[in-house]
This record gives structure tokens, sequence and C-alpha cells, in this order.
């Protein structure tokens, strides 16, 4: 999303690219960019100098890895609109995100515990990405992959550290657990979208990635001396559209410039 | 022809040599092609095709890179350069320069520790990589956070001299 300078560089895009993926690229960007805002909220806020840090430069992956996927979807639809275009200028049911994302930041545990579900998901689903058959999403997956496995990492000891902490620590981290839980499963449950995409092979079948997302999850909560919840309502919505009021807020202030002046460029 | 080719062949030299001396915005010491950047240069009439490759995804210092070669380029009277972005194969310290990682060290970055990646997420609290100080040169160091003043560092500090210090991640 830099509106600074003449696009400097041509996306290599291959010819056959399927234009049945742009949904799933869009999900994927607006999923990323998400995030990446609700992380950036953070920045001077941090509860320590270095996590303060740790939470900017995830962002900032988080917002490298969106401007792919926007760039590539931008291509895909063939439309004339850009990565700026479909950032900024999208209302809220126009996002595809899922809900778990736009979750305000919460308390630090709120903000571990969002990011350790979603982190758990994206590591995996990008491992599956990168070996995919659609060449440009492989290779934003490959990119990514090695960003994600850092992310990853700092959540889960968070979520035994605040787990396995103080009494202080613990009580937080259950109560963010309380509170997003739900919003886990709709990562890993596919709209029917997705589910078309599934079935020609574009897009992994999340099915798959399950078994070493919740090995992963056994294993952190394990340390964090944590129950692992189970069987927990699925709360859907947001990757078809249907938002909570978070995000509406989020994007008020995420696309305040270009709605107050329209194509302006820095 | 053989001139032709000759002088083709030169040309390509001669891009190489002034992408040699396009620094890095974030680490000044540093030219793009000490990083690893520049995966490819190609010639082809008035054209001159850049092929680059960022460190990490969001890293902000790619725009500049690309004008960054763009005006070194015009200086030397080439206005026609069309820059790639490439990001498969995926960017890895492994691409680093020998005289680069020397030039980092003496900056005050210890240079990345091949083969220390982030090896298996589920290795959590692994131990900290051995990294030397580059200050006083002691290994007696830790990690203070994987994520430092940019994407590509991690935050150290010496347990001999006490000075903290940029560790330039291993990443591949």
């Amino acid at each position: 999303m830099s509106a600074t300078l003449p696009e400097p560089t041509a996306a290599a895009v291959p010819a056959s690219a399927p234009r049945s993926l742009f949904p799933f690229v869009l999900q994927l960007a607006d999923t990323s960019l998400i995030l990446a805002h609700r992380l950036s909220e953070w920045c001077g806020h941090g509860p320590v100098l270095e996590q303060d840090l740790a939470m900017a430069n995830i962002a900032l992956d988080l917002l490298g890895e969106a401007r792919s996927y926007y760039q590539y979807a931008a291509e895909l639809e063939d439309q004339g609109r850009t990565e700026d275009d479909l950032a900024y200028l999208r209302s809220a049911v126009e996002y595809r995100n899922p809900l778990l994302v736009e979750q305000p930041n919460g308390d630090f545990a709120h903000t571990i515990v969002r990011q350790f579900l979603f982190d758990n998901f994206h590591y995996h689903l990008l491992r599956e990405l990168k070996d995919g058959p659609d060449a440009q999403l492989a290779a934003i997956a490959e990119k990514s992959v090695k960003e994600a496995a850092y992310h990853l990492k700092w959540s889960s000891e968070w979520v035994i550290r605040l787990g396995d902490g103080t009494e202080e620590s613990r009580k937080r981290l259950d109560k963010a657990i309380a509170t997003l839980w739900r919003f886990g499963g709709e990562l890993t449950t596919p709209t029917e979208t997705e589910k078309g995409l599934q079935a020609t092979g574009l897009v992994p079948d999340y099915a798959t990635l399950l078994p070493a997302m919740q090995a992963h999850a056994e294993h952190v909560f394990a340390e964090a001396t944590v129950p692992l919840p189970t069987a927990v309502f699925a709360q859907l919505g947001g990757k078809t559209g249907r938002h909570s009021e978070h995000l509406g807020y989020l994007l008020s202030e995420l696309q305040y410039m270009q709605r107050t002046y329209p194509g302006l460029k820095w | 022809m053989e001139k032709l080719v000759a002088n083709h062949q030169e040309l390509t030299a001669k891009v190489w040599r002034l992408l040699g001396e396009v620094s890095d915005p974030e680490v000044p010491v540093l030219s793009i092609l000490d990083l690893g950047i520049v995966r490819g240069v190609k010639v082809t009439g008035d054209e001159i095709h850049v092929t680059i490759t960022p460190t990490y995804s969001g890293c902000p210092a790619m725009n500049v890179i690309a004008t960054e070669i763009r005006l070194r380029l015009l200086a030397e009277g080439f206005p026609n350069v069309v820059i790639h972005n490439q990001l498969s194969p995926a960017w890895t310290t492994d691409w680093m320069s020998q005289a680069g990682r020397t030039k980092l060290e003496a900056y005050g970055i210890a240079p990345p520790v091949d083969g220390t990646a982030t090896g298996h997420v589920l290795n959590l609290f692994g131990k900290d990589t051995a990294v030397r100080c580059p200050i006083c040169k002691s290994t007696h160091t830790h990690m203070v956070s994987q994520f430092g003043s940019t994407a590509c560092k991690a935050h150290y500090q010496c347990d001999d001299c006490l000075e903290p210090f940029d560790y330039f991640k291993c990443h591949n």
C-alpha cells in the first residue's frame, strides 16, 4: 500500500493465472491486513519495549504479505483496480477476513491468544500453499512461511509464559481463551467458495492441516499447564462478509485518508 | 558480431559494478550485492532489467532500493531501467557475501551464524544461537528478543562488555 512512488516493481503473473482464485487471494490479503492493523495499534503501548518491537515486526511482516496478495488479487481480477483500491476503498461488508483477526486487542493475553490461534493456522496453511499448484501463491507462501515460523514460536512461548506464569497472568490467559476460542474454528471451516477451490486442488483441504495444528496446540498447552479447550462452538461470518461491529471502526481509521482525500498520494 | 557480444558483456559487467555502489538504506555499510538482494541483470536493446528480491515481506527499504538503483543507473546514462520483484526462490542469508559479513561486524552488527535458522517451531524456548559480540568479540552473549530494530535483526546483549547489539538473523 505505498501510495508514495509510481510502483517500481512489476509482479510476475503467470499468463494462465486462474481467475477463480481471486476471492481466496483477497481473503488472505484482508486477513493479513486486518491483523497487521490490530497489531500496529500496540505500537508505543507494548508492556515492555522488546515486545512492543516484536508486535511491530510481526505487523510489518503481515502487511508485506498482505501487499503481495493484494497485488496478485488486482492482477487476477483484471478490472483496473489496484492494491490500494482493494485495501482502502472496500466497505466492511466487502471484507473477507475471518472474525478472529478483527477482534480488539484487549489486554496482552487477548492479543497473544488471538495471535496463537491465527499463527497456528497461518503457518500450517503456508506450508501447504508453498507447494501448491499456483506459482504466484506458492512464491508468496514460500517467502512468508519463514516469517510465520518466527510468529508462531513467539505466540506459543507467550501462551506458555502466561499460562505457567503468575496467578494474575493465568487468570488473564484463561479469560482471553474463554473470549476468543470460539473464533478459531472459522479459520478451518471452508466457505462455499473455498470448498469449490478445494475441490479443484487450488486450495489445500483444511482437514489435512488439523492434525499438525492440534499436535502443536496440545504441546503448547501442556507446557502452559492449561487444559486445551475441546469441541468449542465456532462463530462463523467474517469470511462471508458478516462482520462484528469492530471491523467498521477499524476500517474507518485504516481508510480515513483515502476516504477523506480520494486519490491522495504521499 | 563478436564486437557486439563483447560490448554486451562489458555493459552487463558495468551494470553489476554500478549496483555494487548502491547501499542498503537500513544498513548503509552493505551494498545490495553484499546482501544478495540482486538476483539478475539482463540487458536487452536499450533496456536494462534488474531483478531484486525482498529480504522480508514487509521490508520498507525495497521501494527506496528500487529508486536508488534507477538513480544510480540514470546518472551513468541508462534511463530505461525495468525493475522486477521476484519472491521465489525466497531470500536467504546464505546469499550474503563474505565481504558483507566482515563489513557488518566492523559496523557493529553481528553477522548471521549459518545453519541456525529458527528450525522447527516446536523447539520452544530453544537454546539461543551463540553469537559473537561485534564490539568485544566475546561469545558470552544472550538473546534479548528474536525481533530487533528491523525485521532482519534480533536483539542481543553481551554478558562481558554489557553492550546491547543487533544480530543479523540467519534466515533460510
